[in-house]
């Protein structure tokens, strides 16, 4: 356990610092968020009531979108200069790796939603500073780089890759988006936590789901 | 000890090796020429634990493939003609990453143990991506023997090298045959197969036609030997 706990934060440790030095992930992901959500702001003329009620909707787009970009550039550096056949020949359970990029994924996609966070506050006039949609963005953004790294593993062989993870990712993903946004909507709009709770299972069940599925897959799925 | 018995291996309807036998003993270096498409790359690949064999018995270190991976990933290290490294760390970030991959006792020591045998301790605190080819191709096989495999595998470690580096790497590989392991190296160089390995073995369509050991060739006569090979495969 000791070993595997090892190799997951050496695969993270890894690409915190590799990302410290070029900063080329992170960048990337915060800018095209940002992008977004000012597409959205100039391309929709809102009153403050329509604001609040298509909030969760472009809130997990930008995350997602964003997303997309951070999984495919966090696995093109493993591809770069033959790394991901450096870490398949550890004699380690390659869990552990899936795990390692898994949490190193999770960690940048929550960082650029804690800085987009407050921008789209002020540009939407919007307060997001809520435990509860705090919660289900966590939820969500785990369900999303569980299986997000699993697929951007498989898909990053292919030569289109850019392209194939959203054509990949985005069917399968349908019930967290559902949950993410149906949860993040209840929260916004003060509804009953009865109406809300549905959606935080849903989102917590495919989060295992996905984790688990993950887990069992991840070593055949690199594999060629 | 590396032992092979009539290894396939299918990519869709492509056989690329079609019934390979194989056999490497302790402490041998063997050089494995053939032409381009010959199963090479795919050969050492299967070995290294990185991809399956469609059928056939693949033994590396006493341990058998792919039902004992992790420990033939334990008993072996590999350079290709990609260094396996990440550009944005520093050489010696690189040599502690996997170190603790390995799972290694005392990783500091044995990173600056590795770093002087490839000559790079002066460049440790450097990133990768500013060293040249060469450098990057020593770091490569530092990063291969850190955690001292018993076999070691080399594709094309020539590729994309000037001849200092070429001259630099015949240093290190012949300080890593000297301590004992087995080698198995893959290359289009012959001169350079002829002055290292102490086997030759030639792979044409899959299979080995051919192997002579390097006192039953008389000087300079490898390139006869691998035509003959080729022409009477």
């Amino acid at each position: 356990m000791k070993r595997f706990l090892g190799t997951i934060w050496a695969v993270i440790w890894k690409d915190l610092a590799a990302e410290m030095r070029s900063r080329e992930l992170l960048s990337a992901m915060l800018v095209f968020a940002l992008l977004v959500i000012l597409v959205f702001n100039f391309a929709m003329e809102l009153d403050v009531a329509t604001r609040r009620s298509v909030t969760a909707g472009v809130l997990w787009t930008t995350f997602f979108f964003a997303g997309t970009i951070g999984l495919n550039r966090s696995m093109a550096a493993e591809k770069d200069r033959g790394c991901l056949d450096g870490l398949l020949l550890a004699p380690v359970d390659r869990a552990a790796i899936y795990f390692g990029k898994m949490f190193g994924n999770l960690l940048f996609m929550l960082l650029v939603e804690v800085l987009i966070l407050p921008i789209y506050s002020f540009l939407y006039n919007v307060n997001l500073f809520n435990g509860g949609l705090l919660l289900v963005i966590l939820l969500g953004s785990l369900g999303y780089a569980a299986i997000g790294t699993l697929l951007a593993s498989m898909s990053v062989q292919a030569r289109t890759r850019d392209l194939l993870l959203p054509i990949l990712l985005f069917p399968v993903l349908l019930p967290v988006v559902i949950g993410a946004v149906k949860a993040s909507n209840g929260y916004l709009s003060g509804a009953e936590m009865s109406e809300i709770l549905p959606f935080l299972n849903l989102l917590l069940v495919y989060d295992v789901i996905f984790i688990s599925i993950a887990y069992m897959m991840f070593d055949y799925v690199i594999e060629e | 000890m590396i032992e092979v018995q009539r290894l396939m291996k299918r990519f869709g309807p492509k056989v690329v090796l079609q019934g390979l036998d194989f056999r490497a003993q302790n402490g041998e270096f063997v050089a494995l020429l053939g032409p381009n498409g010959a199963g090479k790359t795919t050969f050492l690949r299967i070995l290294a634990s990185l991809s399956r064999p469609t059928a056939g018995v693949v033994r590396v270190g006493g341990y058998r493939l792919p039902q004992e991976a992790a420990a033939v990933r334990r008993a072996l290290g590999v350079v290709s003609h990609q260094s396996l490294l990440y550009g944005d760390l520093t050489a010696e970030e690189n040599l502690l990453f996997y170190a603790r991959l390995y799972g290694l006792e005392r990783a500091g020591e044995r990173v600056k143990e590795v770093l002087e045998l490839v000559g790079l301790e002066k460049r440790r605190h450097d990133l990768v991506r500013t060293f040249s080819r060469g450098m990057q191709q020593r770091l490569s096989i530092g990063r291969a023997v850190l955690h001292d495999p018993q076999v070691l595998l080399f594709d094309e470690p020539y590729t994309g090298l000037d001849q200092d580096a070429c001259a630099m790497l015949d240093q290190i590989l012949r300080t890593v045959a000297a301590q004992g392991r087995t080698i198995v190296m893959t290359s289009h160089d012959l001169a350079r197969a002829e002055d290292l390995a102490t086997r030759f073995d030639v792979l044409s369509r899959g299979r080995i036609v051919a192997s002579a050991q390097r006192e039953t060739l008389q000087h300079s006569n490898l390139l006869a030997f691998y035509r003959q090979a080729l022409e009477a495969a």
